[in-house]
């Protein structure tokens, strides 16, 4: 494998210099971060690149972390060289009363479901994309069930009275 | 036609000219719970948009409320076709963020399993689409076989189609004689099965015609798509989990990655078929490996990790350090290494992956599952669009879309 973390850790920064930060390798993958209006630009430059050539998008998802205002919502991308047969995970963070995104329909027709399952669970408003409505949920709800103050049951909660499961 | 043409429509109104259809949800052609509404023009497709989400569980927020060993028998749901092969995948990704290394004889009996459960899911998948071209008799025949496997899955952890198989670290007991004993009846009686299922339709006239140019996509759409699995190796390009990111010593075993050519309904069918000749013959390598194991050896069935292995019952009963363990696991004394990590596994229908997040504590802070289902089955109007319904249908069963994991 000719293609190492360090290698695309370089090219990354050689291309969008500070821009491009916080570079880790998690589990041997390589996760970094950049500012949202980057996401395309980094995006295109990982899918054009003739050595890297990140051309298949294998997840995308995304994370509520509540107590870092102004990034709340993280987006996830995960991309795999298959070429090269490396992955690598790439993030960006928007502030939770802004969830603009640039859409990455444009470049990966997998990301249409992707994004509108991302959109239906934490409200992630993907710019540019052909179809931004529910896909799992139904339409009439009015709110993002995966974003954390939707706590689950607590299940050790005393208060409740039910005489069929005896909680 | 012509009577049709008298009809003074109202100014400005637009007259429709195609029927729309709605395939599903409780459609017996679609094999579960989802519905196409399809805009037919005569009997050819002009759209198909899909709905999705009828039985969605929110199975990536309960997760987060449970801790590792609970989150098994929800990932038995999602492809309930292969639950073994899910529950390996979780697994060995809660096994990758704790840093346990498991024991080869575990690796082995794994992939018995996961190979297994490959072949019982194609099974399914190629017997399905012979129904919907009019073939009943290959289904009804090859089913025993997969009785068969699921005789072996009760033997090892005592249920069929929702397994909740193994534990973090290994096996929650050694497979006993009897497993064995159905693994090798599997073993010498399958290949002349699956060889006379193959002559029922491989150059069947009727069968070739319904399924060649139908239902094709192209390596490079496909890969924008999303494919994996079986169905992105039949449009030609073989990338397989297995090979390209071992997991379980699959760099252990010698097979052939197969491919198709045009990604087409019969490619599909021909490509799962040849990945259960090769399953086959994996599962026949595990098995020599397993039987070299002799004395103690032979005896390992999960790892030394009492930490996050839960301990079998009888040992809670009798041991005291047993039922320590048991109690701290349990009661959740036992907190998760903080990180993050992605860990994938060439599933029945593709790269099934786990993207887990842990802060630290009892529960993951975010799971997500990434369903090689859900993925593709966008790509589904691209797929039909201009070609006949009768079509559409095989299509639709020959890209092996099961519910449980589209929806999570």
């Amino acid at each position: 494998m000719a293609l190492s973390n360090e290698l695309i850790k370089q090219k990354l920064i050689a291309k969008f210099e500070e821009q491009v930060s916080c570079f880790s390798d998690s589990y041997d993958m390589l996760t970094f971060e950049a500012p949202k209006e980057m996401n395309l630009k980094v995006l295109s430059f990982l899918f054009d690149d003739e050595t890297l050539k990140f051309r298949f998008l294998t997840a995308l998802c995304a994370v509520h972390y509540p107590e870092s205002s102004g990034g709340e919502l993280a987006v996830v991308y995960h991309l795999h060289s298959l070429s090269e047969n490396v992955r690598i995970r790439f993030k960006v963070f928007t502030d939770i009363k802004k969830p603009d995104v640039y859409s990455a329909t444009g470049l990966f027709s997998t990301a249409n479901w992707m994004e509108r399952e991302t959109y239906d669970f934490y409200g992630v408003n993907f710019i540019g994309h052909p179809n931004l409505i529910r896909i799992l949920n139904v339409e009439e709800m009015d709110y993002f069930p995966m974003r954390k103050e939707f706590p689950l049951e607590d299940q050790s909660r005393i208060d409740k009275d039910d005489e069929m499961f005896g909680r | 036609m012509t009577e049709q043409a008298h009809i003074k429509l109202q100014k400005g109104s637009i007259e429709k000219t195609t029927t729309t259809l709605n395939l599903g949800p409780t459609h017996p052609a679609t094999h579960g719970v989802f519905q196409n509404i399809l805009e037919l023009d005569g009997e050819r497709i002009v759209s198909a948009t899909q709905t999705v989400g009828y039985i969605h569980r929110a199975f990536e927020k309960i997760a987060e409320r449970r801790p590792l060993y609970q989150i098994t028998p929800l990932t038995d749901r999602l492809n309930y076709c292969s639950s073994p092969l899910n529950n390996m995948g979780w697994h060995i990704t809660c096994e990758k963020l704790l840093g346990i290394q498991t024991p080869k004889r575990v690796d082995y009996l794994r992939v018995i399993i996961m190979e297994l459960s490959r072949i019982s899911d194609h099974l399914i998948c190629n017997s399905i689409v012979g129904v919907d071209t009019g073939a009943y008799t290959g289904f009804l025949y090859v089913m025993q076989y997969r009785e068969l496997i699921y005789e072996i899955y009760e033997e090892i952890c005592g249920s069929r189609l929702t397994t909740n198989m193994g534990r973090i670290g290994g096996f929650e007991r050694n497979f006993n004689d009897v497993a064995f004993q159905k693994l090798e009846k599997f073993l010498k009686e399958y290949p002349a099965v699956l060889k006379e299922f193959i002559n029922l339709f491989e150059r069947n006239r009727i069968f070739m015609e319904r399924t060649q140019g139908t239902g094709g996509i192209d390596a490079d759409r496909a890969l924008n798509y999303g494919f994996t699995g079986p169905n992105l190796r039949a449009a030609g390009i073989d990338y397989d989990v297995r090979v390209h990111t071992p997991y379980s010593s699959y760099q252990d075993f010698q097979f052939n990655i197969p491919t198709g050519t045009t990604g087409d309904n019969y490619d599909r069918w021909q490509v799962r078929n040849a990945e259960m000749w090769e399953s086959l013959n994996i599962i026949e390598q595990a098995y020599r490996k397993v039987q070299e194991f002799k004395g103690t050896d032979a005896d390992v069935f999960h790892a030394n990790v009492s930490e996050y292995y839960l301990p079998e019952k009888k040992d809670v009963y009798t041991k005291m350090e047993s039922l320590i363990w048991h109690f701290k696991i349990v009661m959740g004394e036992i907190n998760m290494p903080v990180g993050e990590v992605y860990q994938s596994v060439e599933g029945a229908n593709g790269e099934l992956g786990f993207y887990l997040i842990s802060d630290g504590g009892r529960t993951p802070y975010r799971l997500h599952f990434r369903r090689p289902c859900f993925i593709y089955y966008q790509a589904y109007d691209e797929l039909v669009r201009g070609s006949m319904l009768s079509d559409a249908i095989v299509t639709l069963s020959s890209l092996n879309l099961i519910a449980g994991e589209m929806d999570a």
